[in-house]
């Protein structure tokens, strides 16, 4: 607007344009001034720790005693270290569980809420476990899932065969942690592409259904390529967070699960950091988390080009 | 829908919840689909109402009538002795002040930020949010060794500050969130204030964030619940028990405090969860709403 006036030539004119270089000039440091505080936090909590980390990771300290440098040999013990190699495992495949059934779950339930009408009811029933805290969630699913639980007893009832010791069996123990993430990230989930459906534009509907599109013609062809960018972000989204589970598995299982069967990796850097203090192992540890993820996250970018539908 | 979302925040989601266009006649499939989704909310909500029923049991109870659901008699003991068993009250005092500064704080730096990024040109600005939206894809628990380490160096160790300083200083998800809101304001509006010879800071805080209020409101939201269930950090920052927040009291009620009396833990439980219920249940369409946009914030 002020260039606008500045150009009009009225007498005016070269005032305005002062004052417009002058609040130009201030401009830059007021833009640093409110940025500081957050590049700040972000230098000091983010950047630097990360600076050290990756240093760190080449060295073997326990947080009293000098630090010694030691090469790679902090990530050749890990990936040697079956114990490790079995949280990487079980990281991938929680994500391999939590990621596709979750999303589908929800992406069913919010295509069903999307046209039915009285939906707050079971949108509050869905997602209460989001509001909730997961030590309280998974201390109730601690009580369900016992082999004594009321699942097993219902499931007993039902099948007249007993349940799985779903905590005390190596082979459940992954599938609980599994259920209980997927039940507590359902509703967001949900809530999310719900609204990415609301959103989409009534008349490019109306338009399919004048060219005669039947309902499911109608979900395959427009609503689910438009729902599209939201399921891969929350795809995306998904993915990282599956990658950093720790909550669940710290209190559904005592020590990462019977024979390290629900041992993730965040579980690893926690109990070689906070629990041994072996600082660098679990610097290494943690490098590898996020080399894992990023390499996650670019195959994913990646797919992208080719399954996401963009409103151009 | 973007556009939606950034023309009015607030009604973004003008259906969530509310009605669509009437159908003339119930059909078959509707009732079917109503009742698959009652089946799936029943069994979303199975876990919280096991919680209550097991909660007002007595120990006797469980062992000899493992089947039984109503507990016979009700028992309101058992929520005295979880809040007796550990320091229950202080640990909900510590968890509301930190989430209440934590909240405050987060909105006053993420808007500063938003701001100059949204509306003020300068050097190094696209850089720089480049650089915020890079971090956001580091996970925390990659940075938690060195961050102890700098919290130690600082004395931030078994204090609350290790849990909000950072929280405040460093959100860029929120950062990115509120200046999504901040360009969907009319430039204009800021321009009418410049006239009368208003700076950035006043442009900022009057016009502003007044104007964000919904967007705002939504971000309060999500970094409250963050905040009041985040359990990583304290786990590894907080030592003493006066210090603990409620999930972190909570997750030693299996062994320290409960034991096996499962009645107590989840008394225990509920009581860290029934408060946020009831906030949910009472702002339930705005919470709704901040939890869509906030999935939408980083599309």
């Amino acid at each position: 607007m002020t260039a606008v006036l500045a150009k009009t030539g009225l007498p005016g004119a070269p005032v305005v344009e002062r004052a417009e270089a002058a609040w130009r000039k201030r401009d830059r440091w007021w833009g640093l001034v409110f940025v500081s505080p957050q590049l700040a936090g972000m230098c000091a909590f983010v950047l630097l720790p990360f600076a050290v980390g990756l240093v760190l990771a080449f060295a073997q300290w326990d947080g009293l005693t000098e630090i010694t440098w030691v090469g790679l040999a902090n990530f050749q013990a890990q990936l040697a270290d079956p114990v490790f190699l079995r949280s990487i495992l079980n990281t991938l495949g929680l994500a391999l569980i939590t990621v596709p059934v979750g999303l589908a779950l929800s992406l069913l339930i919010a295509v069903a809420l999307d046209r039915l009408r009285g939906r707050t009811g079971y949108l509050l029933l869905y997602f209460a476990p989001v509001m909730t805290s997961s030590i309280a969630i998974s201390l109730v699913w601690q009580q369900i899932l016992r082999a004594d639980g009321p699942l097993n007893q219902a499931f007993f009832r039902v099948f007249g065969i007993p349940g799985p010791d779903w905590l005390g069996d190596p082979h459940f123990v992954l599938l609980a942690v599994s259920i209980v993430t997927i039940w507590s990230s359902l509703g967001l989930n949900v809530i999310i592409f719900l609204a990415g459906l609301q959103g989409i534009n009534s008349n490019v509907l109306e338009a399919a259904r004048v060219d005669g599109a039947g309902s499911l013609r109608t979900m395959m062809a427009i609503r689910l390529p438009l729902l599209s960018p939201v399921v891969f972000f929350s795809t995306v989204v998904a993915v990282i967070s599956s990658f950093q589970t720790f909550d669940v598995v710290f209190v559904l299982t005592k020590n990462g699960g019977p024979e390290n069967s629900a041992r993730t990796i965040v579980y690893q850097i926690y109990d070689e950091g906070f629990r041994h203090f072996q600082f660098g192992m679990a610097s290494a540890a943690s490098i590898i988390l996020l080399v894992l993820t990023l390499v996650v996250t670019a195959v994913q970018l990646g797919l992208q080009r080719r399954f996401v539908h963009y409103e151009s | 829908m973007t556009t939606t979302l950034q023309k009015s925040p607030e009604r973004a989601l003008p259906a969530l919840g509310g009605r669509k266009r009437p159908k003339s006649s119930v059909r078959l499939s509707t009732i079917m689909l109503h009742l698959l989704l009652a089946v799936g909310g029943f069994l979303m909500v199975a876990p919280f109402l096991w919680m209550m029923l097991t909660s007002f049991k007595s120990l006797p109870q469980i062992l000899s009538n493992p089947l039984g659901l109503f507990p016979n008699p009700w028992n309101f003991n058992n929520y005295a002795d979880a809040w007796n068993a550990a320091p229950f009250g202080l640990a909900y005092w510590n968890s509301i002040y930190i989430c209440v500064l934590t909240v405050a704080g987060t909105i006053v730096t993420a808007s500063m930020a938003a701001y100059a990024f949204a509306r003020i040109e300068f050097k190094g600005s696209k850089f720089l949010f480049v650089l915020f939206l890079a971090t956001q894809m580091v996970p925390q628990q990659v940075t938690i060794v060195p961050l102890y380490m700098i919290f130690s160096k600082l004395g931030w160790v078994d204090t609350h500050l290790a849990l909000i300083i950072p929280a405040v200083l460093c959100n860029p998800f929120a950062v990115f969130l509120v200046r999504q809101f901040i360009r969907s304001l009319p430039v204009e509006l800021e321009e009418a204030a410049r006239l009368d010879g208003a700076g950035r800071w006043r442009i900022l805080f009057s016009i502003v964030m007044p104007n964000i209020k919904p967007g705002l409101a939504a971000l309060s939201i999500v970094v409250a619940l963050g905040a009041w269930n985040n359990f990583f950090l304290p786990l590894i920052v907080l030592n003493s028990e006066n210090q603990f927040t409620v999930p972190l009291l909570l997750s030693q009620f299996t062994g320290q405090y409960g034991g096996v009396n499962y009645s107590v833990i989840m008394a225990a439980s509920a009581i860290s969860i029934v408060p946020m219920l009831i906030a949910f249940l009472i702002g339930n369409r705005r919470i709704l709403n901040s939890m869509a946009m906030s999935g939408m914030g980083g599309s």
